[in-house]
């Protein structure tokens, strides 16, 4: 589904990412984790097409075509989904609003007619229940007032509905309590299937102990320095990432 | 990628619907002002005798005046020479007795700009007086509203059919002296709407005009005077277009309302003359002068303005609560993109005892537009307790456009309570990028932004230009990101 070759990324003039290479199928959830400033946040932007970032070498395919050359809005309905690590705010916009108008535009790219009102309320109402959350959230602002586990609640609401084919989740479990982390993790296992991938960029373990990954690859100064299973994940708990780096530094 | 600050800047593509032109047989005066032309206007519309001094009282005024330049836009100077005073398809003698005597392509104008004029065209509920340059041309639904004794007509048939009524309150709440372009309205105002709503009576259905600039080198100055009697309740909707022309046009208005005792008067604007092109040339000045007078206690009248179009803005609709317990209200959307000017906001003057106004201005500014509120709120000895909560936000796109604001606040009275709010923000890369990569494209996001933004005004609107005014912040906010 996604393929990165020998991806080089720069802020202005600082390499950030020196050369990754990823395969992701349909059906797999991979943990990109790594010290602060590794660039695991730069890889979800890459991805999702946020602006501020070149790229010096290498490419990125998705369902065989040329990710990076996409605008974010093709990418968003093609398919791809950022849940931000910081959700901002829209002040007056319903989060109800912005879910139609996001599901519309999607279903548009497709060639598919606009949702039904009443289909589409019975749709969301559903996914509400799912994550535990109040319906009063429709009806507020996108993530105005809201608190952080509210915010990420939100992210995974929208994903429930957009219902992406590679969702990338960004520090997704950051600023949120135990209670909101497992809700927030049953809500994307829920969303667990053989023809969507996941890429989840988080700095602790914790989140792996309620989404269990099929693969973990480790980050650091721009390049993934360790490939394993979700056992990695456990190991990284105990050793911290110093032994990665001093690895790799020695390499 | 997604919109980056330099592309949000690029400002090009902006389409202006109703910019068509409409070839007629006109009765048009050649260029000039003098007071022979006063004459003539008087004459050609029937006026009663004590209309025809008003306008020379006014004329005579606006001559020892200056225009005024306190103003925060910029333009040069307006040579009232050059500018034809009177403009009107010709009709038969009597003017048009139905529809079938108005030019088709008069009617055909109004087809095209959604404002068919056919009363089985109508939205049910909403009666329409069309205003074509300097005339009136149509007034729908007139029959039903004089069952219940309201009077809904174009000004000069008042002037010939209720001229007591007219001479009683025109010029009662904006005086021929008032400001300069209200001198000069006084002197030649053509047309514009009547309304009297007797006692008691809630009018059965929204009352609107639409005004229509078609004529090149005329000025339209109209005039609108609603008077809601005692206990009586109305809501008025005014629209306007104006072709897209390289000339700077004037449009200098002048709207009184009157509220007598326990009335209610609901006056709402959406304003989309002809703004200009991308480059500034051309566009309509907008110079209006409206104002309420809450003569009645317990009376309130509430503006609420979509303000897109137009070169240059400039108007304060104003309430003066001179009864006790009146309330003013002021909900306005200006948005300026390109090169537009825009200097609006309100005056809410407390004299009554318990007098309470609402001020809540939205500021839109994208391009090398600049966008001003000027508001001012005088309380004066008099009203004991009075209120006023004042927000006032601003929204920047791009980093080419400004944003000012210059409030005035005057308290006489130490019990009154005066809040005020004031924002200033600009949408984020951050928010776009978040709307975008949920699918939607940039444009969308910016027009759902400044829509959310708008909101709290917007659900002042009546239901049908509510949708009017969204989908026209969408249009003029085209081209506004890359």
């Amino acid at each position: 589904m996604l393929s990165i070759k020998n991806l080089h990324v720069s802020v202005g003039d600082k390499p950030i990412l020196k050369g990754i290479n990823l395969e992701i199928n349909a059906g797999e959830i991979h943990a990109i984790m790594g010290p602060n400033g590794s660039g695991k946040s730069t890889l979800s932007h890459i991805l999702s097409g946020k602006s501020g970032y070149t790229v010096t070498e290498g490419s990125v395919t998705y369902q065989g075509k040329e990710l990076l050359e996409m605008p974010p809005e093709i990418r968003a309905r093609e398919g791809v989904f950022l849940a931000f690590q910081y959700p901002v705010e829209i002040p007056g916009v319903s989060n109800i609003y912005l879910l139609k108008a996001a599901l519309n535009s999607i279903r548009k790219h497709h060639g598919q007619s606009e949702v039904d009102a009443m289909d589409f309320l019975t749709l969301v109402k559903g996914k509400v229940r799912l994550l535990e959350m109040d319906e009063k959230f429709l009806y507020r602002a996108v993530n105005e007032g809201f608190s952080g586990g509210e915010k990420k609640r939100n992210e995974i609401l929208q994903m429930a509905i957009l219902e992406p084919k590679l969702c990338i989740l960004d520090e997704t479990d950051s600023g949120l309590d135990i209670d909101a982390l497992k809700i927030v993790s049953e809500g994307v296992n829920s969303l667990r299937s053989t023809d969507r991938a996941f890429v989840m960029v988080t700095h602790y373990q914790r989140l792996l102990d309620y989404i269990k990954p099929d693969y973990v690859h480790v980050l650091a100064n721009g390049q993934i320095v360790k490939s394993g299973g979700a056992e990695l994940a456990l190991e990284l708990e105990e050793k911290g990432y110093s032994w990665l780096e001093d690895n790799q530094v020695a390499a | 990628m997604s919109a980056s600050a330099q592309e949000v800047n690029n400002l090009i593509n902006q389409e202006y619907k109703q910019g068509f032109v409409t070839e007629l047989e006109t009765n048009t005066f050649p260029p000039g002002l003098d007071e022979s032309v006063i004459h003539k206007l008087s004459k050609i519309k029937n006026e009663p005798e004590f209309m025809l001094e008003y306008r020379l009282k006014a004329f005579r005024h606006w001559q020892t005046m200056k225009s005024p330049k306190w103003a925060f836009v910029d333009f040069e100077p307006i040579d009232y020479q050059s500018i034809s005073y009177y403009s009107a398809p010709k009709r038969k003698e009597d003017g048009p007795k139905s529809l079938d005597e108005i030019d088709p392509q008069v009617l055909e104008a109004y087809k095209k700009l959604g404002i068919p004029l056919d009363e089985q065209e109508r939205l049910a509920g909403v009666a329409v007086d069309a205003v074509f340059d300097s005339v009136s041309v149509a007034t729908t639904f007139k029959g039903k509203l004089k069952d219940v004794g309201v009077i809904f007509c174009p000004i000069s048939e008042a002037l010939r059919e209720h001229p007591e009524l007219v001479k009683q309150y025109l010029g009662s709440v904006v005086p021929h002296t008032d400001n300069y372009f209200a001198a000069l309205n006084a002197a030649v105002f053509t047309d514009g709407s009547f309304v009297y709503i007797p006692k008691g009576v809630r009018c059965p259905m929204e009352l609107s005009t639409y005004f229509r600039i078609n004529a090149a080198n005329t000025g339209q100055f109209e005039r609108t005077l609603i008077i809601a009697d005692e206990g009586s309740h109305v809501s008025y909707l005014e629209g306007c277009t104006a072709p897209m022309r390289d000339e700077n046009q004037l449009h200098a208005a002048v709207v009184e309302l009157v509220a007598m005792k326990d009335a209610v008067i609901k006056y709402s604007t959406v304003q989309n003359w002809y703004p200009g092109d991308k480059n500034g040339l051309g566009g309509i000045y907008n110079f209006v002068t409206k104002r309420a007078d809450c003569r009645g206690d317990n009376s309130k009248v509430s503006w609420t303005q979509v303000e897109t179009g137009s070169a240059i803005t400039w108007k304060y609709p104003s309430c003066v609560l001179t009864g006790d317990n009146a309330v003013g209200e002021f909900y306005s959307v200006a948005l300026t993109n390109n090169y537009q000017q825009a200097d609006t906001g309100t005056k809410m003057i407390h004299i009554g005892k318990n007098t309470r106004s609402t001020i809540v201005s939205k500021g839109i500014s994208a391009g090398k537009a600049q966008n001003t509120y000027r508001g001012l709120v005088k309380v004066l000895k008099s009203a004991e307790n009075a209120r006023n909560y004042t927000q006032c936000d601003s929204l920047l796109v791009g980093d080419k456009c400004g944003a000012h604001t210059f409030p005035y606040i005057e308290v006489k009275q130490p019990s009154a309570q005066v809040e005020h709010e004031a924002t200033t923000s600009k949408i984020s890369e951050d928010q776009l990028f978040f709307c975008q990569q949920r699918g939607l494209s940039a444009e969308d996001a910016v027009s759902m932004i400044v829509n959310g933004f708008c909101k709290e005004v917007f659900k002042e609107l009546p239901m049908e230009f509510a949708v009017e005014a969204q989908a026209l912040l969408g249009l003029s906010l085209e081209g506004s990101v890359g």
